[in-house]
């Protein structure tokens, strides 16, 4: 254990807090959100090397080596500036990671530039109605016609979908294959005709997510990624990744240090929350799990950086850090009481209903990236060596 | 930057280990647990033998000159193997107070002794960390100390008390000498001996910055029976999913239903973070890090809040034979039991940590 940063890595704290400092106005305008803001934000940061880090120059990122201590640095730096970070989304964070494992050398030259940039927004084609937690059932198919694959079937949960220029998806290629042998991960543009996005509405009352229709839709087959039929072990590489976004324990100290502020700041008859015993009990329950997280988070870093496996310590961040969120949601909810429940512009309503929005979509998020149950089978099979469930007489797929 | 054990860690990790499964097995531990003995001397000197007492004592004074996060493991693999050792008084906080707040006379006379595991220390603290019951607490005057102190520590052990009087004062006080008197407290955990004691003007030695020290102490009893808390609940969670490979009900092992997996999933998941906080702390009391206190409270009260789910648990995927006295499963169950409630359970050491940022 030593905490202490090296003097490289002071130095570097240094160099980021200098160009924040320079580019205050760029980042404030791109706070703002027009298009053009962000996306010209986002080229100076891949310039500077604080978005795209480690991707290689040649397929238009920065080329630095992997340093998981400098993105900390990175990261902090901006939040202490209160600047946007570069963009994420599937596509930065799960497409381009699995295009440079697995990508032919024709699509990391295509894809991977305009990407990062945030000139081509990607959704992801994996979940289907029929097809949850076990993805490797799913019936998309994708029916080889000459140079082209002809998808028809239907995917659920993608978020963006709306907004996306291109998804990458799971297609059942070879349906004479055993199942899991079957499929095919393929780049699709969403222009493609046949493809129809219909929102989906969540409790929230919002569309975070669509429902995605494919009705002969055609691709070539040169949209593979990897080879047919070897679909499912790139996608399991794409899904390390959402794993990994899923669960940060920097959100959950954020939200944590709201709740603080609100408690102090909001009274019931002229007295503090903060004041109320059992609300600060709950809020002290919770602090202990936030400080877990933390350091837990940077125990994984560690791993990371010395490519030594984690063990239990990562498998089981996305159980306990989408739980650990969901409860900071319901703990503010709780401590705004009757005002914890408008909604929707109410009048007297705080920070916009962020609390409630919160509450609910954490829910989804429990459930989506695989459920917490799914969760719970990975962490007692991989992590305590636990024999699988004795399999079921399959019904097809 | 780096968030790991060293080598050198994992090291006493695994002698520890070795040690503890050749001198404390479970026939010994039920063996303490069912007789009178103050110490279990074959136990303490293999555990001196190691250089378990003299771990926090600096090398010039017959030491191993270590740091808090080693002290945390080696309480980490006392729990795990519930090993009768009074740890926390005699190699941990007694050694601790009289460096920090003794006198250099006093460090001379005692450090090596202590280090050698020759002077055993109790630890009456409670009162001024998790309150006084009963109407105990100790009053320093002209005279001595005169009051009474209730869950003492290793008291069996003990040849010194380290008492804390109600301003925050320190006194080593002979365990034997004349104004005291003390008797055990029958706890659910028969691997350690907590006792209480009377004292009437008793004489000892005043150690000169007590007051400023008090809060270090508390910090470091923290996190050790955090971790001895960790390494108990480890030892529970390792003994169910062997238990759950071995047991067959409906012509399976009873680890492959998700409804017993989730129940060890469950304790995993809980503990695993826990574990980094635990080093966290210890890591950060030894490097005067300003968030020290507060991750070490945090310690004491997570690991409390987890290992009883654990403890429960754990047992609960035995089936009917964890409830029995069979395989002594409960000895993990009520180590953990204690460990909760010494120097304050969750919901007082959550007060402390909201006392301590000024939230209250």
């Amino acid at each position: 254990m030593d905490l202490r940063l090296e003097p490289e890595h002071e130095a570097f704290r240094g160099e980021v807090r200098a160009f924040l400092a320079s580019r205050r106005r760029e980042a404030e305008a791109a706070a703002r959100g027009a298009r053009e803001d962000v996306l010209r934000w986002q080229a100076l940061l891949i310039e500077a090397g604080y978005a795209a880090r480690s991707v290689p120059v040649e397929y238009g990122g920065y080329g630095a080596a992997p340093d998981i201590l400098k993105t900390r640095i990175i990261a902090e730096a901006f939040v202490e500036a209160k600047a946007p970070m570069g963009l994420a989304g599937q596509g930065i964070s799960m497409l381009v990671p699995t295009l440079l494992d697995m990508g032919s050398e024709e699509q990391k030259r295509r894809w991977i530039r305009p990407t990062l940039r945030g000139e081509v927004v990607w959704c992801q084609g994996y979940s289907e109605p029929g097809s949850g937690s076990d993805l490797a059932s799913l019936q998309t198919r994708g029916e080889a016609q000459g140079e082209d694959f002809v998808i028809n079937g239907q995917k659920i949960w993608t978020s963006t979908a709306h907004l996306a220029d291109m998804m990458f998806l799971l297609a059942r290629t070879e349906p004479e294959a055993p199942r899991h042998a079957g499929l095919s991960y393929l780049l699709v543009p969403m222009s493609t005709p046949g493809i129809e996005v219909r929102p989906l509405r969540t409790m929230t009352g919002r569309s975070e997510f669509n429902e995605v229709f494919f009705t002969d839709v055609r691709v070539p087959q040169t949209s593979v990624v990897g080879a047919r039929g070897q679909g499912w072990a790139v996608a399991n590489a794409t899904l390390t990744h959402e794993r990994g976004m899923l669960g940060d324990p920097n959100a959950a100290e954020a939200r944590l240090n709201a709740i603080i502020g609100m408690m102090k700041q909001e009274t019931v008859h002229g007295e503090r929350l903060m004041d109320n015993p059992v609300l600060r009990d709950r809020l002290m329950q919770l602090q202990g799990r936030v400080l877990a997280m933390k350091f837990n988070g940077m125990r994984l870093m560690t791993a990371a950086r010395d490519r030594e496996p984690a063990g239990l310590a990562g498998l089981v961040v996305k159980l306990q850090g989408c739980e650990l969120n969901h409860q900071l949601a319901a703990l503010a909810i709780d401590v705004l009481g009757e005002l914890g429940v408008l909604y929707d512009g109410s009048p007297h309503l705080r920070e916009d209903g962020v609390w409630q929005q919160r509450y609910m979509f954490d829910l989804g998020l429990i459930i989506g990236g695989g459920t917490a149950q799914i969760q719970k089978n990975i962490i007692a099979e991989r992590g305590l060596g636990m024999p699988r469930e004795p399999s079921y007489p399959r019904t097809g797929g | 930057m780096r968030f790991a054990l060293s080598d050198e860690q994992r090291q006493l990790q695994s002698t520890l280990s070795k040690v503890l499964k050749d001198v404390a097995p479970l026939e010994r531990v039920r063996q303490f647990a069912a007789a009178d003995e103050p110490v279990a001397q074959d136990i303490w000197a293999a555990l001196v033998d190691v250089g378990v007492s003299a771990i926090l004592v600096p090398e010039a004074l017959g030491g191993l000159g270590l740091g808090l996060l080693e002290a945390a493991l080696v309480a980490e693999a006392l729990g795990g193997s519930v090993a009768p050792a009074p740890y926390l008084g005699s190699a941990v906080l007694g050694p601790l107070a009289l460096l920090k707040a003794g006198s250099e006379d006093q460090i001379r006379r005692l450090a090596p002794l202590m280090a050698k595991g020759e002077v055993h220390t109790g630890v009456a603290l409670s009162e001024t960390i998790a309150g006084a019951r009963d109407g105990a607490g100790v009053r320093a005057a002209e005279g001595g100390l005169s009051g009474a102190a209730l869950f003492i520590i290793d008291e069996a052990a003990a040849d010194f008390l380290l008492v804390a009087d109600l301003e925050g004062g320190l006194h080593l006080i002979p365990a034997g000498g004349p104004g005291v008197s003390r008797e055990p407290l029958r706890t659910i955990d028969a691997t350690r001996r907590v006792g209480a004691a009377q004292f009437h003007n008793a004489d000892g030695e005043t150690l000169a910055r007590g007051p400023a020290t008090l809060n270090a102490l508390r910090d470091a009893a923290f996190v050790i029976l955090a971790a001895d808390m960790l390494g108990a609940a480890g030892a529970m969670i390792d003994q169910a999913v062997a238990y759950a490979a071995a047991r067959r009900q409906f012509d399976r092992p009873i680890a492959s239903f998700q409804a017993v997996k989730h129940l060890c999933a469950e304790m995993a998941a809980e503990l695993e973070p826990a574990r980094a906080l635990v080093w966290y702390a210890a890591y950060a009391l030894e490097e005067g890090l300003p968030d020290a206190p507060l991750a070490a409270a945090h310690a004491k009260a997570h690991l409390a809040e987890v290992t009883r789910f654990i403890a429960r648990t754990a047992t609960e995927v035995h089936g009917g034979v964890g409830f029995t006295d069979l395989l002594g499963l409960h000895f993990w169950f009520k180590r953990i039991g204690l460990d909760r409630q010494l120097l304050g359970g969750p919901e007082r050491i959550r007060q402390i940590a909201a006392e301590m940022q000024g939230l209250v």
